[in-house]
């Protein structure tokens, strides 16, 4: 699981932010990828990520903006109330049709939009949630040959989503938090 | 799915070959799943053959959602920043491009109301797919819907009791006819029609998200030939003039919300 890796998603709920938190001081620059969180949050709560984000790591944090071109060493952010897919030339595009799991980012829509896309140089890592979101997407990414990632139900303060994945999809690791930030180099390399 | 779009595009004149990629993809695969179909060509037999189903397909490919109210500091802007100019002029026109089921619409038309503007105010509400605008001629919206609009209504400014603006029945809210008299609803396609008449306002909001850069330039394009100079044209939160070809034309307001006047 080193190297080669284009693009990790990771995808979140209830309980992930302190994981995204754990995760990103650790990654080191010069990688090979880019990352995109999609965490169904309050949109009350919107503005302040990306600058909470910015001060916690090395790379560039960004509110992702439609036409955006993915950049190695950034982070963007799913904006509240968009969905986030992405095009075959790697840039962004923003969508608000109909929520998909009750959410909006849904982190399916963007699993499954990665793994067309990016196939095998993918990595989708499912965090913390109540929520059954990812987990369709989770089986999108592997029949295109990416890889998914969830972080250990017994860590993670909301099992659920976790859970649900590890029961409904087939997962290539199962993970700590503590060790997403180091894989994250890894693949990158 | 290209050849999808091609259909749509040589039969009936509807062109989304400019449309951005990944979204329209969702889409229609979506559609595909919905309607059951054994197979793509199925579904492209149906397509060609069946015109009803082609009124389907371009309701459920398009975004559709749409709320009042969304983004209330942007409606505050609109009615602190933009209505004192629009207020000096004898008659006003407003578009509302790409106005799906008409929820912006009517939030404009209660704050023209509010501003004792709505008497001398024409809404132009316009979008390609016709289903949608019957939607907005009759006012009718889910009640479930209220709690949330009247939450943005306030947060907006609106000082009224936000209930007085429609009669609950089962469970839907009819708004008053007194806001939809001003409107007129039009089936317009971004893509290939033309400009139409000069406003001081347009509204087109997450509609141009899904366009490829060309068609953005194209109906920014359009907007600018169907706008006053000193007009606004106000777009949805993620959506920016920065980058088109008309930027250099317009100017951001000073707090940032996603509205530019035509200075030039």
């Amino acid at each position: 699981m080193t190297g080669n890796f284009k693009l990790v998603v990771i995808g979140g709920s209830a309980g992930s932010l302190d994981v995204i938190l754990k995760i990103i001081p650790q990654l080191v620059l010069g990688s090979s990828l880019s990352l995109i969180i999609v965490m169904h949050r309050r949109i009350n709560y919107d503005f302040s990520l990306s600058d909470l984000l910015t001060t916690k790591t090395l790379w560039e944090v960004s509110e992702a903006e439609e036409k955006q071109l993915i950049l190695n060493d950034h982070i963007y952010l799913a904006p509240a109330d968009y969905h986030l897919l992405i095009e075959n030339d790697h840039t962004l595009s923003l969508d608000v049709s109909e929520k998909i799991n009750y959410s909006r980012p849904s982190i399916d829509v963007t699993f499954e939009s990665a793994a067309e896309v990016f196939g095998p140089s993918l990595a989708c890592i499912l965090l913390s949630g109540a929520n059954d979101d990812g987990v369709q997407g989770l089986r999108k990414v592997k029949q295109a040959g990416g890889t998914c990632i969830v972080q250990d139900p017994a860590t993670a303060i909301v099992s659920y989503m976790p859970q649900h994945a590890i029961d409904n999809a087939v997962i290539d690791k199962i993970i700590h938090p503590d060790e997403i930030g180091e894989l994250i180099n890894l693949m990158g390399r | 799915m290209e050849i999808l779009l091609s259909d749509l595009l040589e039969i009936y004149g509807y062109d989304f070959t400019e449309y951005s990629r990944a979204s329209i993809k969702r889409r229609i695969n979506r559609l595909f799943v919905i309607d059951r179909f054994p197979s793509i060509a199925e579904f492209r037999f149906r397509l060609v053959s069946d015109q009803n189903y082609l009124r389907r397909m371009v309701e459920e490919i398009t975004v559709n959602v749409t709320e009042m109210f969304r983004d209330p500091m942007f409606y505050k802007t609109i009615r602190e920043e933009v209505f004192p100019v629009l207020a000096t002029h004898p008659f006003i026109r407003i578009w509302h491009a790409g106005c799906a089921t008409g929820e912006e619409v009517y939030s404009m038309a209660i704050m023209l109301h509010e501003a004792n503007l709505l008497h001398k105010s024409l809404l132009y509400a316009t979008d390609i797919n016709p289903l949608v605008l019957e939607n907005l001629r009759k006012g009718i919206f889910p009640l479930k819907h209220m709690k949330q609009y009247s939450e943005n209504y306030i947060t907006s400014g609106g000082k009224n009791d936000f209930s007085d603006y429609y009669t609950a029945k089962y469970e839907f809210a009819k708004f008053d006819d007194m806001l939809n008299r001003k409107m007129i609803s039009s089936t317009h396609n971004l893509v290939s029609d033309r400009s139409f008449n000069e406003f001081q306002l347009i509204m087109c909001r997450n509609v141009m998200i899904y366009f490829d850069r060309d068609l953005q330039d194209k109906t920014l394009t359009l907007f600018d030939e169907s706008l006053e100079k000193l007009g606004f044209l106000a777009l949805g939160s993620k959506e920016n003039l920065k980058f088109s070809v008309i930027a250099k034309k317009y100017l951001q307001l000073e707090n940032k919300e996603k509205i530019w006047r035509k200075v030039l």
